[in-house]
């Protein structure tokens, strides 16, 4: 079996450019000594979103609404919709179904504003060998390049941040700056993130991304109706990852993936609803989590055999 | 009034400091080139972000946390002279855990730059301290690691201080600071455990998640900072013609021996537990000693850590080698390298190979990660060097008030 395991973001960098940018960086255009105007002393100060009461939030979100809007040059809208009561989000994903086709990850990049340049996935599609020893995914592959999905002889299984109800990422982090929502949604304030990275050694199912460079997307594809705890722009050097689209699913829509999906291999809804979709398919399909043995309790479901 | 001659005398000490042969002036300089180099290309780093690393979100840390967790072990240094010297009353290591002491400083201060460096936003570092941010106690262990790396800190700062104020004026200075000594070793063997169980409450990790982690830590963190010490003792002897016994020296070396005895030990253990069971755990330590579907680039540098501990072990547990010079100091130069790729690259990177979707990316750390890495290696040199000026005129009753 020939597998291509390279990595597609490698960096070499000669000494050359390395020294250049040495002496650039030399030069002071690093520390931000220059931005003596009074708003960055604002968003250095900022205070974590959830010690903020409704005023302060208020304010922070227009400023940065402010910044993004120079930035961007078009009007960026931040929400900051609470939990609904009674609501604890769940999602499913049909194995059998999956064709691995990968439009789930182009729509949540566009729909959360992904970084174009470095790319920034939140989610991973799984290709495996049918008939193969798989749960480990040591054998899957994540850079498969066909001409045609799906391929016979292979499976697929997507894999982005998994809500679990025990995190282990919310224990890590030391500043808070990662919590659960009560509606069961793990959230980042990417003004209160110090990157330090120990959520990302802790999350058992790779679901977290760093902003390791500048993120880059142009204007023009910029999705303005954001979330302050969700897809509006992030910043260099903060942790980022999937809120089941926070911004539309607390305003009653399924989130991009499930939208997009072709073949219907998405299900998500309330897991507190007995009648909602998702609770249909835990009760009456062959349901597993994954890395059950952690304990970590995640809110996604796959199935299979779905729709008997 | 008070203040004025407190002021002076720092003064004094600090002119000690500014005095020196061109030698003396050389190694500043050239330590100082260094510090600049590796400020330039943290500038640089910070300005393009953590991408001019080798790091990537499937190794998401590699050489700055790498050198945090090997000097971790060598601020421990400290305290395994204090052991012997203060419990035991061994008069030869007493005089000498001085300087122990002193290297744990500049250990942990090396610690936190090492910290800092690796951090993607670090204007918001205040944001994991108490009350002013929002500490994550007790869940987070990273917490829990800055409370007790500052701890240690500031512990052997204060020791340092008084020791040094005491012997400056004539004065014992046993009694009064005995508790803070006493209390000083539990503290230095928390900062072990806790940076282990960092790494250890990762379920995540099967390589971390495995409780020989500690008890590892613990036992080659008393290898490498005392074997450390020994070299600079020797240093230090020579350029000061400072008193310090043979015997404390050769005492010490033994102690190292049989710290290195259970490090090995519990390395046996850990590959015969992964090995012989055979489960898809024994992944990352596959990769670390033989490579993994092709990949290896950590193999040789572990069989060559591994070869150059065993060697050390010898040539320090030997009578004859031990009180040789020259092949002790051959093993305590081994042993530093030894366990710095062990326990730094060697403990770290595998954690990460094969990520947790089962993909191997091989990380090499680029130019730029070495030269930063380089400079807080300068910067720690200098900070001890400076620190040895400043407190030999004292220690050795040159300087008093
Ligand atoms: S999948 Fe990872 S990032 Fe998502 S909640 Fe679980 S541990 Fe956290
Ligand atoms: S990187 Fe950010 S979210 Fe993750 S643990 Fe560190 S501070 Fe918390």
């Amino acid at each position: 079996m020939s597998k291509i395991r390279s990595n597609p973001s490698g960096v070499k960098l000669d000494r050359r450019t390395f020294l250049k940018g040495a002496a650039l960086g030399l030069a002071g255009t690093a520390l931000p000594l220059d931005k003596t105007d009074a708003s960055f002393w604002e968003a250095f100060f900022q205070k974590h979103f959830r010690e903020m009461n409704d005023d302060e939030k208020k304010k922070v979100i227009q400023r940065l609404e402010k910044e993004y809007e120079q930035k961007y040059k078009k009007a960026i809208h931040i929400g900051s919709e609470k939990p609904m009561p009674g609501v604890l989000f769940g999602y499913g994903l049909d194995l059998s179904r999956c064709i691995g086709c990968r439009r789930c990850v182009y729509a949540c990049v566009k729909e959360n504003n992904q970084s174009i340049d470095p790319q920034v996935h939140w989610i991973t599609v799984l290709r495996f060998k049918k008939g193969e020893k798989w749960i480990d995914l040591e054998e899957s592959e994540k850079y498969y390049n066909p001409q045609n999905v799906p391929e016979p002889g292979y499976f697929y299984m997507p894999v982005q941040c998994q809500q679990c109800e025990n995190p282990p990422c919310v224990r890590a982090c030391p500043t808070q700056a990662t919590w659960k929502e009560p509606d069961g949604i793990i959230v980042i304030d990417y003004n209160w993130c110090i990157g330090c990275r120990y959520c990302m050694a802790a999350c058992p199912y790779g679901a977290r991304r760093f902003n390791w460079g500048e993120p880059k997307r142009p204007a023009e594809e910029i999705n303005p109706n954001t979330h302050y705890l969700g897809n509006r722009p992030r910043y260099k050097g903060v942790v980022e990852k999937c809120t089941f689209c926070v911004q539309r699913t607390r305003n009653g829509r399924y989130p991009a993936c499930v939208e997009i999906c072709p073949v219907g291999a998405r299900k998500f809804g309330n897991l507190l609803d007995p009648q909602s979709e998702i609770r249909y398919a835990i009760e009456h399909k062959r349901v597993f989590r994954l890395k059950e043995d952690l304990n970590t309790n995640p809110k996604f479901y796959y199935f299979f055999a779905y729709g008997r | 009034m008070v203040q004025a001659v407190a002021v002076k005398k720092f003064f004094i000490v600090f002119r000690e400091t500014l005095r020196g042969s061109n030698k003396y002036y050389a190694w500043l300089a050239f330590l100082s080139f260094l510090i600049l180099l590796g400020l330039s290309a943290y500038i640089d780093q910070l300005n393009r972000g953590l991408i001019s690393t080798a790091m990537r979100d499937q190794v998401s840390w590699g050489m700055y946390i790498s050198n945090f967790t090997f000097l971790v072990g060598v601020a421990a240094a400290a305290v395994y002279l204090i052991i012997p010297a203060y419990v035991y009353k061994f008069k030869p290591i007493k005089e000498v855990a001085l300087f122990g002491e002193l290297l744990a400083i500049t250990a942990i201060t090396m610690c936190i730059l090492f910290i800092m460096v690796d951090m993607g936003q670090p204007f918001r570092v205040w944001h994991i301290l108490p009350v002013m941010g929002a500490m994550n106690f007790p869940s987070s262990l990273l917490a829990w690691d800055v409370l007790v790396l500052n701890g240690y800190l500031t512990l052997n700062i204060i020791i340092v201080f008084y020791v040094l104020y005491r012997i400056s004026h004539g004065k014992d200075y046993l009694p009064s600071i005995w508790p803070l000594i006493i209390l000083s070793i539990p503290m230095a063997v928390s900062i072990h455990t806790v940076t282990a169980f960092l790494y250890n409450g990762l379920p995540a990790r099967p390589f971390w998640n495995a409780s020989i982690v500690a008890p590892r830590f613990i036992a080659s963190a008393f290898c490498s900072g005392p074997a450390l010490m020994l070299i600079i003792f020797q240093i230090i002897r020579k350029i000061w013609k400072l008193d310090i016994e043979n015997r404390a020296i050769f005492k010490i070396a033994e102690l190292v021996a049989y710290a290195m005895a259970i490090n090995l030990f519990l390395l046996g253990a850990e590959v015969f537990k992964e090995f012989y069971s055979g489960t898809i755990h024994v992944y990352p330590i596959k990769y670390l000693y033989f490579g993994l579907h092709g990949h290896a680039n950590l193999v040789p540098w572990i069989w060559a850590a591994t070869v150059l501990n065993i060697i050390a072990f010898i040539l320090l547990l030997l009578p004859k080698t031990r009180e040789n010079f020259l092949t002790l100091n051959m093993g305590c130069a081994f042993l530093i390298i030894g366990v710095y790729i062990e326990k730094g690259m060697g403990l770290v990177i595998p954690g990460f190979v094969p990520d947790t979707l089962g993909e191997i990316y091989e990380y090499i750390p680029t130019m730029q990660e070495m030269v930063v890495t380089v400079g807080i290696w300068a910067a720690g040199a200098l900070m001890y060097t400076l620190l040895l000026k400043a407190t030999i005129p004292i220690y050795t009753g040159k300087v008093k008030f």
